[in-house]
């Protein structure tokens, strides 16, 4: 049984809103860095399988075990990389900024840990351009954990051999798609975003051709309490399959949007009438997007599921996405696509929300972001934007809601990267699920055999 | 007088260089700090930086031109990035950059006469949580669901500009 919120411990957001939290001194004060001894004690390998125990599983969006990814690393690797994925920037998602604003020491103990668990001696850490604020903490917190010796500086550890770590932290400039793994290690590189083919993985060809874990911040900020408290207790904290605690980023027409850290496997509906107080004014909710704006959107009989990688892309309630009326879109090996809890970020939506409005503002994002190297997305992408905007000011045409769709499955699973996807699936969603809406606003007479334009 | 690295730009080229198994992946860092010293990236920039880098000015021009905080003209001193994203859109967003608009009398992509403002119509910039919001250098403006909240955030930047820069280490402002 998951932990309830009442007897939840805090465990990457504790410090959120403590002034004076994100210095040396003040983050020292609250047991930053005090996991390192332990880790320093243990074999890399121990370390490995104490997260491997803990459940712990990708905060950045795809759910993927920690523990097991850094397994990947092949035997007798001479350089490994552990490269920081602080690009955060798939719309709705607010959690990673927070975390590095608040507690870059935090983050910087667990990229320790994590370097350690690995053999990397030089991990980079890779933030979006735009988070300037960020940006300067985080040099700064970087600059002091160089001088307090724990960066930069040889460490005894078990075996009788000696760690040293650098960091860099390396600033992106404006591009959503070096959040992807592969675009961010070209962009590292110091080469366009463009993404890579897989396979090779990183973790057997990554960055300058070496062995490289991408990690995201909150999934590293999560490696010093298990390493102090356990991967049993972690995983214990979770439901089966994911340990820990959830940062949901909740925005959108709640009463009290906000950063939080919920146990895992919070039912969405508590999450929109308790922990956020509800529907602002007293409205009824129309949609919600659980993780991001990549994410299936869920319809209000939808939101007793509870926010949990597996539960969201397998709970019988959340109904399948089509690529047409009775057609389910098919995501490989015959799987469906329900939704998935994504970045965890949740944006809520009352009865006055226009979908076919939101439709095309996620859409243009696709559109503008898509990094033009496979032409379904670098086309697809344009088109849908084109097709929904139209929807959304009321000039649709007949028609429109269906070459949504086949433009939409054209994309889906049919890209180097899953941009592609990214783009195709809430169109899915919001044709499988507010297709009335959309047909409604469709107004151009139909073309006759002689009135064609 | 042709474009040059200041000596302080040049010994700090060298650090970042460090930081990596090779020059190249020093691009962005070292395209960033020509940004911050010139203000914009010109051809003569690019060139000057594909020196310092011993690169093909093809190669950095290329990365230039791929990521969009990388400008090829000057911009106004305050950058002014308005998020008409989802959960902005959902909280009045597009309210809030009209009446930016209005307010400088330009569009987004547009410099004020006076060179004081660019506006930027952005995707998503990781506030959602604080919607509607916008961001000028390192100083976020949260919550602007209010004209005068908008008008206020316009008159604080002509009177304490923030600068779109790469800063190093030093004292940083409270949380917002
Ligand atoms: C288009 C796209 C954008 C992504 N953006 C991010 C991002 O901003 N931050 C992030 O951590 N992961 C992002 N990811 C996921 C990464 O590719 C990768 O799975 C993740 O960083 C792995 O870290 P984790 O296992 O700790 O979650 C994105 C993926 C795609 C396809």
């Amino acid at each position: 049984m998951p932990v309830t919120r009442a007897d939840m411990p805090k465990l990457v957001l504790c410090n959120m809103g403590v002034e004076g939290q994100n210095t040396l001194a003040g983050a020292t004060a609250r047991g930053a860095y005090s996991r390192i001894a332990k880790a320093l004690a243990m074999a890399p390998a121990a370390v490995t399988d104490e997260v491997k125990k803990s459940n712990l599983r990708g905060r950045g969006g795809a759910g993927f075990p920690t523990g097991l990814k850094w397994t990947f690393i092949p035997k007798g690797a001479q350089t490994v990389y552990l490269v920081v994925n602080a690009d955060e920037s798939e719309p709705g998602t607010c959690k990673d900024r927070e975390i590095l604003f608040w507690d870059p020491h935090l983050v910087i103990e667990g990229i320790f840990l994590a370097s350690y668990a690995l053999g990397c001696r030089h991990a980079y850490l890779y933030i979006r351009g735009e988070m300037m604020r960020e940006h300067h903490v985080l040099q700064r917190a970087v600059a002091e954990a160089y001088k307090a010796g724990w960066l930069g500086r040889d460490h005894a550890c078990a075996g009788g051999g000696s760690f040293k770590l650098d960091l860099t932290v390396h600033r992106g400039a404006g591009a959503y798609i070096c959040g992807e793994e592969t675009a961010l290690l070209n962009s590292l590189e110091g080469r366009r975003g463009w993404p890579r083919l897989k396979p090779p993985f990183p973790a057997v060809k990554g960055v300058w051709g070496q062995p490289t874990i991408v990690n995201n911040v909150e999934t590293l900020a999560n490696v010093p309490a298990i390493i102090e408290k356990g991967g049993e207790w972690f995983a214990g904290l979770g439901t089966p399959k994911s340990g820990g605690t959830r940062i949901l980023g909740i925005s959108g027409h709640v009463n009290k949007p906000g950063v939080y850290e919920l146990p895992m496997g919070i039912p969405l509906r508590e999450v929109i009438y308790d922990v956020c107080g509800g529907i602002r004014g007293g409205r009824a909710l129309k949609g919600v997007i659980p993780g991001g704006s990549s994410m299936p959107i869920l319809t209000p009989d939808e939101i007793d599921v509870p926010m949990e990688f597996d539960a969201l892309m397998t709970d019988a309630r959340i109904k399948p996405v089509e690529i047409r009326p009775g057609v389910k879109l098919d995501i490989g090996g015959g799987k469906q696509l329900r939704t998935m809890a994504g970045s965890g970020g949740v944006m809520v939506m009352d009865e006055t929300t226009d979908m076919a409005m939101v439709c095309w503002r996620i859409m243009k994002f696709y559109a503008h972001e898509s990094c033009g190297q496979c032409t379904p997305c670098r086309e697809g992408t344009g088109w849908l934007e084109r097709v929904t905007r139209r929807l959304a000011h009321g000039e649709g045409r007949p028609g429109d809601v269906e070459l949504a769709e086949s433009i939409a499955s054209g994309i889906a699973g049919n890209t180097i990267c899953p941009l592609g996807d990214a783009a195709a699936w809430p169109m899915l969603a919001f044709a499988t699920k507010f297709r009335a809406e959309l047909q409604s606003k469709i107004t151009a007479a139909p073309a006759t055999a002689h009135g064609a334009a | 007088m042709p474009l040059s690295f200041s000596t302080e730009s040049a010994r700090r080229i060298e650090a970042l260089i460090k930081q990596y198994p090779d020059a190249q992946a020093a691009s962005m860092p070292v395209l960033h700090l020509a940004q911050d010293e010139f203000g914009f990236l010109s051809d003569e920039a690019i060139q000057l930086v594909a020196t310092a880098l011993k690169l093909p000015v093809s190669h950095v021009y290329g990365v230039v031109t791929f990521y969009t905080m990388f400008r090829r003209e000057p911009a106004g001193t305050n950058i002014l990035r308005v998020c008409t994203n989802v959960a902005c859109m959902l909280t009045g967003g597009y309210d809030v950059l009209k009446q930016v608009c209005e307010r400088l009398g330009i569009q987004p992509g547009e410099k004020t006469p006076d060179g004081a403002f660019s506006i930027v119509e952005e995707e998503c910039l990781a506030a959602c949580a604080d919607a509607p919001m916008a961001l000028c250098g390192q100083r976020y403006f949260l919550r602007l669901d209010s004209k005068e909240k908008v008008d206020a955030m316009i008159e604080e930047l002509r009177r304490q500009p923030q600068l779109e820069r790469t800063l190093l280490p030093g004292p940083v402002e409270k949380g917002a």
